[in-house]
């Protein structure tokens, strides 16, 4: 039944590619992220069913609550997107348009390779969060680089066909060093293991310390690219400012929980093996390092796409510091994940909408979006509270429950350079986003304005339910989901 | 058989300095391709006597996609782009070649503490896979065309690959097969976008590809 989930949108993705009829893709895509969805939350109701033991499947695909936790996310975060896509193409398809930034005129690549790439891309996320096998998983990381890659050079000019050049090497070479951790991994189990994690996990006090170490470096350097952890970020902010929204929105949402996923498998097994302190310093000290530098970078940004890509820099850093903290922290970071993903999705949706009525992706040039765009100046300013973490959105809480676990670990230092890195990007961001929103534009400019375009349902539909998501996160934790987030949490940790 | 194990290596070494050293492509594919030659047989050379006929599908899997479909992928990308050569590198050849031994060395004093670690294992084994890893590495970041890149890519994937090989006695078929089609397709998207990349811009200078910055 789980293989149904990376099945489907495979299938379905694959048939897409080869019958290039226009109406049938996006039906498809409809079908595609619907199924996927119900299939999710099958499994889901399976996995609550649950009371002894942590997880459903076999020894190469099966659900956890991590797992589940992600693929969730993803499942969530494509439906939403799918449903602007539809939208989308409507307006984009077959159509030859000019660039917004430097006003020449380009094509786009065929909508059957773009939606047939897209399901590819689902059915391989959700492999990267069903594998119960290093080597699968690292199979499918891999994967997912190449199916999405060419939906990044949907719009075929040199900036994106830039962008996609970094994102593939960077992130092959970055991949290639986790395949190397995976090969120490099976150095530290002396061979023998196949590298399931229930096995390496169960016989964790047997592996050898030194190529555990090694491996565990491996992985996160290797996957830390994907994720998008500084110093491997390079490619991350030239992928999402050029990819179209939706798909900013998944590599954002989650994509980079996915490649999370694969350092959470690796810190799970050095936790299993009682070197739970080397791992964990190890993702807070690169968590605090994405933190700052994304800091530096969004106060230094001019490009309102850019940010918000720095942005997920600075939220992949804060996972992986409430990761590697430990305890509360932990559950607070899975909560975190849960409500940055949601609050990028809509970010990056409204993002998309600015992109296209203004015609810029530079900050300074966009005034006033409250008047021009009532609905997406709402959303826009909206959505900067919540991913800075203001009150009364999700962020607040699960970054406010990171820094309760800093503080009961007795981790002072970590918890300042926390707070100074937030504190820091709040102001940065606001610097850029409340002039966008508020700000008045120049009188000839104001002129030109007059008209307001039309805010269709296709793009403000999804980009509010996901923002209805975090409020209500911010609000209202069920108990059913703390204690969801709290198991995922504590699965993390080898149990 | 440590002696043929040891040869293997020393052909690993042996093909990195030329792959430093080189500048024409087509030498750099055909060096590659040797390469690739002495990294499949490696899983057979450790096996000893025991080969089993998995072991044999996948030493024909390696030899198949790594020393043909590969160099034939970047063969037919090369006669598309119409680029004969690496011109003015960021690191000259010769230089390559010296920090190459440096790298050489370096590899054996990092492996140390692992080599003992893993006291079964051949001597030359992990400091030999891990020159080649970091001669792939070199590559990329010290040449300018995007199709020397792809081919630093693939030398480093093989680095990898030979660590792995001490293993691929024990590894799962399903995960080995795997790798290998990643990698098929790795290359084979990176083509694309080398092709694309060539229609856009007349070149494929990486350096040039200087746009998107902070």
């Amino acid at each position: 039944m789980l293989l149904c989930i990376v099945l489907l949108p495979a299938v379905l993705g694959l048939l897409a590619m080869i019958v290039p009829a226009k109406s049938l893709g996006r039906g498809l895509l409809a079908v595609g992220s619907a199924g996927h969805l119900a299939t999710v939350v099958f499994a889901a109701v399976a996995l609550s069913g649950l009371k002894t033991v942590g997880w459903i499947g076999g020894t190469w695909i099966g659900l956890d609550a991590p797992g589940l936790l992600f693929l969730g996310i993803t499942s969530v975060l494509f439906a939403a997107a799918a449903v602007y896509t539809i939208g989308y193409l409507g307006r984009e398809a077959g159509r030859t348009v000019r660039d917004a930034e430097e006003g020449f005129l380009f094509g786009n690549e065929p909508e059957a390779r773009f939606i047939g790439c897209m399901l590819l891309f689902l059915a391989t996320m959700s492999l990267v969060c069903l594998s119960r096998d290093l080597g699968l998983l690292w199979v499918a990381v891999e994967a997912t680089t190449l199916v999405s890659a060419p939906l990044i050079t949907f719009h075929r000019h040199h900036r994106s066909l830039e962008a996609a050049w970094k994102y593939l090497l960077i992130c092959s070479v970055g991949i290639a060093i986790a395949l190397l951790g995976n090969f120490f991994m099976a150095y530290a189990a002396h061979g023998r293991l196949h590298l399931g994690l229930d096995s390496l996990t169960a016989d964790a006090a047997n592996l050898n310390p030194v190529w555990l170490r090694a491996a565990f470096l491996m992985l996160l350097v290797g996957y830390g690219t994907k994720m998008g952890l500084v110093p491997m970020h390079t490619w991350l902010p030239d992928a999402h400012s050029e990819a179209p929204s939706m798909i900013s929105t998944l590599l954002s949402g989650a994509l980079l929980n996915c490649a999370f996923l694969g350092i959470l498998r690796g810190h799970g097994i050095l936790t299993a093996a009682g070197m739970g302190d080397f791992s964990g310093n190890l993702l807070v000290f690169f968590g605090l390092l994405s933190m700052i530098l994304a800091a530096v970078f969004i106060i230094r940004q001019t490009d309102y796409k850019r940010m918000l890509a720095y942005s997920s820099i600075e939220h992949m850093g804060i996972l992986a510091l409430g990761v590697g903290l430990g305890g509360l922290a932990r559950t607070g970071a899975m909560l975190h994940a849960l409500s940055h993903s949601l609050t990028k999705g809509m970010l990056f949706m409204c993002a998309g909408q600015l992109l296209y009525v203004y015609k810029t992706k530079t900050a300074a040039d966009v005034r006033h979006a409250l008047h021009r765009l009532p609905f997406t100046g709402f959303l826009w300013l909206a959505g900067f509270l919540a991913i800075t973490g203001s009150p009364p959105f999700g962020l607040f809480l699960s970054e406010l429950t990171i820094l309760k676990g800093a503080l009961a670990t007795g981790r002072w230092a970590v918890a300042t350079l926390y707070l100074v890195a937030l504190g820091a990007i709040f102001i940065a961001m606001a610097r850029i986003i409340l002039p966008m929103v508020f700000g008045r534009p120049e009188p000839e400019a104001a002129a030109a304005d007059i008209t307001r375009p039309r805010e269709a349902l296709w793009y403000a539909a999804p980009a509010t339910v996901l923002g209805l998501g975090t409020l209500v996160l911010g609000l209202y934790v069920p108990p059913a989901l703390w204690e969801f987030l709290s198991r995922a949490a504590l699965q993390i940790g080898g149990r | 058989m440590t002696i043929w194990t040891d040869l293997l290596i020393l052909g690993l070494v042996l093909t990195n300095f030329r792959l430093l050293a080189s500048s024409r492509l087509l030498a750099l594919i055909n060096t590659m391709m040797l390469q690739a030659l002495a990294l499949s047989f490696i899983p057979l050379s450790l096996a000893g006597g025991s080969i089993s006929i998995r072991l044999l599908v996948l030493v024909g899997a390696t030899l198949a996609v790594k020393g043909g479909l590969l160099p034939w992928l970047l063969r037919r990308a090369m006669r598309e782009v119409d680029v004969q050569r690496e011109i003015e590198p960021f690191l000259g050849f010769s230089s390559s070649v010296l920090v190459g031994i440096a790298v050489l060395g370096l590899s054996f004093i990092i492996t140390r503490p692992l080599a003992e670690a893993t006291a079964s294992l051949s001597g030359f084994l992990l400091p030999g896979a891990l020159f080649t890893t970091l001669t792939g590495l070199l590559i990329i970041v010290s040449r300018r065309k995007a199709l020397t890149q792809v081919i630093g890519y693939l030398v480093m994937e093989n680095g990898v690959y030979a660590f792995g090989a001490a293993l691929a006695v024990e590894q799962p078929l399903l995960v080995e097969m795997g790798i290998l089609l990643d990698v098929f397709v790795a290359v084979f998207v990176m083509g694309i976008t080398i092709y694309q990349i060539s229609r856009e811009f007349d070149h494929i200078d990486t350096d040039r590809l200087s746009e998107l910055k902070d």
